[in-house]
């Protein structure tokens, strides 16, 4: 049996991002160096590009004006901008985005198709987009996840297999025109959007 | 896929989503619990941002301007550990803060205070090898927010914070010692144990201080993560 040691540092807390990070987090306004973008196609990284535009709603369906949304990907072949990827990514592609919503709650990012990544057990996930959602009013940031509806390698999926059924399909950007995909992220009601602990 | 690679119990630390005294909680907190989520190489990844997102300068906060801001100086250091206590180098700190009269920059920042010209309360270092930070600023001012009446942030510093995997990230506040609005800060108090939220309020160090220029406070930050090797599947024997 493999032991996990208990640990010795005691994890520092979450505090909520508050209302007024943009001066730092996204800061181009006020005319601070920004070094995030909600553009991963900058660089020219291979694959089939797409937008995502999506908007975040409270519990009760008001939009949230003053949450920032941040996404994490592989490039077209499954390889992730990080040392522990098997594979190297995409030349110059970072994997990161990072959007504040606008007055209607709105988010959108420019990227591509993410290539199929696989389980440390070797089963494939479906596509997928790491999603970590950040707002005023909210202690911790809440972690989610995009796939793409209307593929055949989503009933496979290892992490929707865990999610109820009726649920799965908020975890699903849909395409509404070639090469774009609107993702919603609710916060409560009937479609609560599906929140993992990692 | 049942396996985590990072244990769970750290966890506890965080405070929950629906913390009612914090009443913007209530409409921004999920109501279904969170599903576990199995460590796959995206989460034991994450964005890489090291040497060239920082450039000289950006984590001294009282030199951004022509002159220099008003308020008590002060330096805020500390080391960026995992959970077995490893430092996590070359990792990006960014930070923002309120200035010395408790005001944020911010355009939606309506509280009656001045803004300082030469003060616009944003930072970002990265940590060396040893896992440390160290930035200079003045420490913020004590302001007042519509939570409930008459309600008061204590002094605090904004962090965001990548580490070094997906997991790892965390967004937080470093608060000073013996603020007098701790008991009354619903924020602060979000976290129910006490021995976690003490954690986020600075040591005052004379080791930091500079002598007739500056004082000094140590914050150090424990992120999620242990060393990031694939367990093997537990057996239960």
């Amino acid at each position: 049996m493999t032991e996990l040691l208990s640990p010795v540092h005691d994890l520092t807390p979450s505090q909520t991002v508050g209302p007024f990070f943009h001066f730092m987090l996204t800061p181009k306004a006020y005319g601070v160096r920004e070094i995030f973008t909600a553009d991963l196609t900058q660089e020219g990284p291979g694959g089939d590009r797409l937008r995502i535009e999506g908007r975040v709603l409270d519990a009760d369906g008001a939009p949230i004006p003053d949450a920032m949304v941040e996404i994490w990907q592989a490039d077209a072949n499954g390889a992730y901008a990080h040392p522990a990827s098997p594979k190297p990514a995409a030349n110059g592609f970072r994997g990161f985005g990072r959007c504040p919503t606008d007055a209607h709650g709105a988010f959108a990012f420019d990227t591509i198709m993410p290539g199929i990544v696989t389980t440390f057990d070797g089963a494939p996930q479906s596509p997928h987009i790491a999603v970590t959602l950040f707002a005023r009013g909210m202690t911790r940031h809440l972690v989610t996840r995009i796939y793409f509806a209307g593929r055949d390698d989503l009933a496979a999926d290892p992490v929707l297999a865990l999610v109820p059924p009726e649920r799965r399909s908020t975890l699903l950007a849909v395409a509404v025109a070639k090469g774009l995909w609107e993702f919603t992220i609710r916060l409560g009601g009937d479609a609560e959007t599906v929140f993992f602990e990692a | 896929m049942t396996r985590l690679i990072y244990p769970l119990d750290g966890l506890k630390a965080h405070p929950p989503s629906l913390s009612p005294a914090y009443t913007s909680t209530v409409r921004r907190a999920p109501s279904k619990p969170l599903i576990l989520l199995p460590h796959s190489l995206t989460e034991v990844t994450g964005p890489v941002y090291g040497h060239d997102s920082v450039v000289a300068g950006e984590a001294d906060l009282t030199r951004q301007h022509a002159g220099e801001p008003l308020g008590e100086r002060i330096i805020v250091t500390g080391r960026v550990l995992d959970e077995d206590g490893r430092p996590v180098p070359d990792s990006l700190v960014e930070v923002w803060q309120a200035n010395a009269a408790g005001r944020y920059i911010h355009v939606k920042d309506q509280h009656p205070a001045p803004l300082d010209a030469n003060f616009t309360g944003a930072g970002r270092c990265l940590t060396d090898t040893d896992g440390r930070y160290r930035f200079v600023t003045v420490k913020p001012g004590a302001y007042p927010w519509r939570n409930h009446h008459n309600a008061w942030r204590p002094a605090h510093i904004h962090l965001s914070l990548f580490g070094h995997s997906f997991l790892s990230r965390l967004v937080t506040q470093m608060y000073f010692p013996g603020d007098p609005l701790f008991p009354f800060d619903p924020i602060f108090n979000s976290i129910p144990d006490e021995a976690a939220r003490n954690r986020l309020i600075a040591r005052f160090d004379l080791s930091v201080t500079e002598p007739e220029w500056a004082l000094g406070y140590q914050f150090d930050i424990v992120l999620r993560g242990r060393q990031a090797t694939p367990m093997e599947e537990p057996h239960h024997d």
